[in-house]
């Protein structure tokens, strides 16, 4: 019971981290950014690529790795994004899922389709209680989650560029006329998804190392399925719907079977919608007429 | 004489283009000029045609966001198999097989649809759209497990695994859980699928311009409004939403018997995107944009093997491209202006729906 | 100014994506989709030998013309890894029919079909508008029962490497595979373990959206009832993207298993290896044929993957001649260790380049040129169903079929000891 609550949570971080980004840039951009799980991918291949070919040691190789993201979600956003600024909310979905195909098949060919084993950037002994084992990649995955979670908290509310952020999200044109930089804010809200795109990708590579180019499809869309289920939009919301999922699944997994596991996982997150129609920690909108 | 209003003209410039598109690959597949790789896509093209066409019932008309519709393609899918292989060991006639088959698919698609519609479309948003990628993901997982055979003593049913039906030595399974089903008689034809795509868009179009498809449209622009007005509004979506399901069992059905094997993987997120692409592509409430982008973009990777390798990564671009300069308005202007003709023929607001 | 900057940077970026890239773009899978000829023989790699490298394929002055040969397979998308080594092997394997003489010569195609049986039937008709005259295809299973259908209906034969499920020949008689059917996976380890292990307490995880997994795993389970033998605790995952194994894993452990058998793909079966590892939990592992690839896997720390048992027909670091020749082309071309799958496509070109050198031996002479594919397809089945015609191959010696399309061979059993295959 306690190793299936400790499994399912440091399952649940590793969704957590990856909604964090995914929640991050729907806050403030308002759009789906379907490309997620496909920048983690990169984010893990980079890390490989300067752990084994360039010998950077694990710190260093991180990075690497969150810089080359950033570079990638700017350039993703200025080329792909930017220009549909104005457009509907679908047509920026569908070019979301345009760039993440695209990034899948430009991995494909750069790395070809043949798995790689990502290597133990963090070698560190497990801990044993009693006769649970918990591995250290998953506590420093739950350490790093609530760091980044409350940091990102503090960035948006305390400091300047988080409060531009913030009314961007509230209202561009009113903050556009308050003299905030509406492109750059939403760059900003892109570079630094795309960052922790990076560290998410490290973290989850390293409870499950295998690195090919489909690897961040799947937990993008059950980090996304996190991100809605914690209310869209809140950072402590992200961070407990991704932990709750982790659970849930574990749990069904364990109690009730690993075959329909993904069919509970998703009854339950209609179920709490249903309840909270805007997810555990949405903000409830009111309508006006 | 009566006079034709606009409406009804567009529908039957609609009905027309269907007409025109099977007449002439029907002539030319007859004369033996179609690449065996052009015949074999048709059926695949109309069933989804017919999936974009249902998509756009929900997205464009309705205006809410579906991000499950595979789900709906695939209870239609295996239920048409079912249907299917039971009438072929009564020794019913093919065509008749192939009408019930997709008429029976039909039903229960609309029961799933009725099934997730009452929970789902209390929600509104992104929050609606999550769910429906989660109803398409439970469908999915559900068939996965289910076993289904057929031998001398009748059905037999199973959630665990194909030697637990117990069927007798000459039994045969329908459906095989994760290997879905295999062997089944390839029924589809291109003519049902035109047919198919004509009733889709007989009921669409009909729909529209009713008082039912006004007070659709009426709740998607201004639900405040439309409440106020004294419509029912959970009537009237789910009538737009379990339609649409419908529709997509109907095209699942289609699509299965066109295949001598089908899994419910196929059925995934990713097809559920697919078909919202051809939607937002050909012009959301837009039909015949629906009908064009779904079967341009089904070729389109087809077209695109002389790519090799980079085949997928020409896919991606393409659809990036199409969307950013699709969106820029600089880019709208020069090609409105260098192409007036074909904005004629293809009208981008062209269905009324829209005003 | 913004534009030109965000040019650099996306120039920037290609750059260093490309720098630090294992492989050259265009070497990642070769001529996967080009078709190559018989003028290729500069670009050869290595020295070919003049000689076949599966014994049985004789050379045979009798054998004339240039035969179309198309493969199908995954080339893009999840499943890219098993098309890829299919499309990879068939390569090799017609370079090095290419140099045996000037006569006979095979053109070949690669066609993706993203593990889709609607783009398998695609791609399918591409090869066929392409003149294809045999199939080797497609790669896998549920893609290949589609394609089967269609192929049946016209009479184009069809030897797939990899597509294990009996729902692929079921019916149709020319449809032949090189790889063992799942039914016959499930049932030689069952009997392995009844034979080695008699008092070990099983556990099995099989993908269970799988169809080659559930195939082994469902033939598993029932040769295990008829062995009377028990399994502890079956569990399942729903993709080879799957993350975590750790529920499935203790679920074995609480059962006190100490024999696992994983009938999957050795992707996820490094991840359990990796997981129940860092579990604490050690345990027997036996693996069946998707398991081969695992010593290959780059990063991989060979030492969690000792004392796996693996029956398999195929091992890439076996000592035999032909292996080593086949393996070491393969490097030098793909910069890859081949797996299983481009064993048996490398096998599936030898084997029709055997079956029609055995035809034209018998009788007197065969230019394929010209022949259609209807012609050609009733010509092979007469050979693969003469109980004389039995190939060599990488993947097995004295390969014959029977009618129903199956091949007999035996695998073979190996253990992993100190990182590579020790048969047993």
């Amino acid at each position: 019971m306690l190793y299936n609550l400790i499994n399912g949570i440091s399952l649940g971080s590793v969704y957590a981290i990856i909604a964090l980004g995914y929640t991050m840039v729907y806050g403030i951009a308002k759009m789906l950014n379907f490309a997620h799980g496909d920048v983690i991918m990169v984010g893990g291949y980079m890390a490989y690529c300067a752990s084994a070919y360039m010998g950077l040691p694990a710190l260093p190789a991180i990075l690497f790795s969150m810089l080359v993201c950033t570079l990638l979600g700017i350039v993703i956003e200025r080329l792909a994004y930017k220009p549909l600024r104005n457009a509907t909310s679908l047509a920026v979905l569908i070019t979301a899922i345009g760039v993440s195909y695209f990034l899948q098949n430009a991995a494909l060919l750069i790395w070809s389709s043949t798995p790689v084993f990502f290597p133990k950037l963090i070698d560190l002994p497990s801990i044993k209680l009693g006769h649970i084992t918990i591995s250290a990649a998953s506590i420093i995955t739950i350490a790093t989650c609530v760091v980044i979670m409350i940091a990102l908290s503090l960035f948006t509310n305390k400091t300047k560029l988080g409060k531009a952020m913030r009314a961007v999200s509230e209202d561009k044109g009113a903050a556009q006329l308050m003299g905030i930089h509406v492109n750059g804010t939403i760059s900003l809200t892109f570079a630094i998804g795309s960052g922790l795109a990076a560290v998410a990708g490290v973290l989850m590579l390293s409870t499950s190392p295998l690195l090919m180019p489909t690897t961040g499809s799947m937990p993008g869309i059950k980090a996304f399925t996190a991100a809605v289920f914690g209310g869209i939009g809140s950072i402590p919301g992200a961070m407990l719907g991704g932990i709750l999922l982790g659970v849930i699944e574990t749990f069904s997994k364990a109690y009730i079977s690993t075959a329909l596991s993904d069919a509970i996982v998703f009854s339950i997150l209609i179920i709490v919608l249903l309840v909270k129609p805007t997810g555990l920690l949405g903000k409830q909108v009111r309508e006006k007429v | 004489m009566k006079k034709i209003n606009a409406h009804s003209l567009n529908g039957f410039v609609n009905y027309g283009l269907v007409l025109v598109f099977f007449a002439v690959f029907q002539t030319l597949s007859s004369m033996g000029m179609l690449s065996n790789s052009f015949s074999g896509q048709l059926i695949p093209i109309c069933a989804y045609i017919v999936m974009a066409l249902s998509l756009n019932l929900v997205v464009g008309i309705s205006g809410e966001l579906s991000l499950g519709h595979a789900g709906f393609m695939s209870v239609g899918a295996f239920t048409g198999v079912i249907v299917s292989t039971l009438l072929q060991h009564a020794a019913a006639p093919t065509p008749f097989r192939l009408g019930l088959a997709m008429v029976i698919g039909a039903i229960f698609a609309g029961l799933a649809g009725v099934m997730i519609g009452i929970p789902v479309l209390r929600l509104q948003g992104d929050y609606l759209a999550i769910v429906t990628l989660a109803f398409g993901e439970i469908i999915r997982n559900v068939l996965n497990c289910i076993y289904l055979g057929l031998d001398s003593t009748g059905l037999h049913f199973s959630m665990r695994s194909a030697a637990a039906m117990g069927l007798e030595e000459d039994g045969i399974t329908i459906v095989n859980g994760p290997m879905g089903a295999v062997g089944v008689e390839k029924i589809s034809t291109f003519l049902a699928g035109c047919l198919l795509i004509v009733v889709v868009l007989f009921v669409i179009q009909n729909m529209v311009n009713s008082r039912s498809g006004r007070a659709i449209s009426a709740i998607r622009d201004n639900r405040i409004a439309a409440e106020a007005c004294g419509l029912n509004i959970t009537k009237y979506k789910m009538m737009a939403f379990v339609t649409s399901a419908a529709m997509a069992g109907a095209a699942g059905a289609l699509y299965a018997l066109n295949f001598s094997t089908v899994i419910p993987k196929k059925f995934d997120f990713n097809t559920s995107i697919l078909i919202l692409v051809f939607v937002v592509l050909g012009g959301i409430g837009n039909l015949r944009g629906s009908m064009l982008a779904a079967a341009v973009l089904t070729v389109l990777p087809e077209l695109l093997r002389g790519f090799e390798d980079f085949r997928m990564l020409v896919y991606a671009v393409v659809l990036i491209l199409v969307m950013v300069i699709g969106n820029n308005t600089q880019a709208k202007a020069l090609l409105h202006r260098c192409s007036g003709l074909f904005r004629k023929s293809h009208p981008k607001e062209g269905l009324d729906c829209e005003q | 100014m913004k534009k030109h900057i965000s040019f650099l940077l996306a120039l920037a970026l290609c750059l260093s994506l490309s720098g630090c890239g294992t492989v050259p773009p265009s070497g990642t899978s070769g001529s996967g989709s080009s078709t190559s000829s018989g003028d290729t023989e500069d670009s050869m790699p290595t020295t070919p030998g003049k000689t076949p490298n599966i014994p049985t394929a004789q050379l045979s002055d009798q054998l004339t013309g240039t035969l179309k040969l198309g493969t199908i397979g995954p080339l893009t998308g999840g499943a890219a890894l098993y098309g890829t080594s299919v499309a990879n092997a068939a390569s090799i394997a017609v370079q090095e029919i290419n140099t045996f003489s000037e006569q006979f010569q095979i053109e070949l195609s690669s066609q993706d079909d993203e593990h889709d049986a609607e783009k398998s039937v695609n791609a399918y008709n591409v090869l066929k508008d392409w003149g294809a005259q045999i199939i080797v295809g497609s790669s896998t299973s549920t893609p290949c029962a589609a394609v089967a259908a269609e192929a049946y209906a016209d009479r184009m034969f069809m030897l797939t490497p990899s597509a294990s499920s009996p729902d692929v020949n079921k019916g149709k008689d020319n449809v032949f595979q090189v790889c063992f059917s799942d039914p016959n996976m499930g049932v030689a380890p069952a009997h392995f373990i009844a034979e080695n292990f008699p008092d070990a307490r099983i556990s099995m995880i099989y993908n269970n959206a799988d169809s080659y997994s559930s195939g082994v795993a469902q033939a598993f389970i029932t040769e295990t009832e008829k062995l009377g033998l028990d399994i502890l605790s079956i569990t399942t995952f729903p993709d080879d993207n799957t993350i975590d194994f750790s529920v499935q894993l203790s679920k074995a452990m609480s059962k006190g298993t100490d024999l696992l058998f994983l009938p999957i793909y050795y992707t996820p079966a490094s991840l359990i290896m990796h997981q129940a590892d860092a579990m604490g939990y050690d345990s027997t592992i036996i693996g069946v044929d998707g398991m081969d690839g695992i010593l290959g896997l780059k990063g991989f720390d060979t030492s969690l993957a000792e004392g796996v048992i693996m029956l398999t027909p195929f091992s890439a670091s076996a000592g035999d001649p032909a292996t080593v020749q086949f393996v070491e082309a393969y490097r030098a071309k793909f910069k890859e260790i081949p797996s299983q799958f481009a064993a048996d496509s490398y096998d599936a070109v030898y084997i029709l380049y055997a079956a029609l050198s055995y035809y034209a031996e018998a009788n007197g002479g065969l230019d394929v040129t010209n022949l259609t594919y209807p012609e050609l397809c009733e010509l092979l089945i007469d050979v693969f169903t003469d109980s004389d015609f039995s190939v060599d191959g990488l993947t097995g010696m004295g390969m014959t079929w029977n009618a129903t399309g199956e091949v007999n061979k035996l695998p073979s059993t190996v253990v992993i000891k100190n990182g590579t295959y020790v048969g047993i």
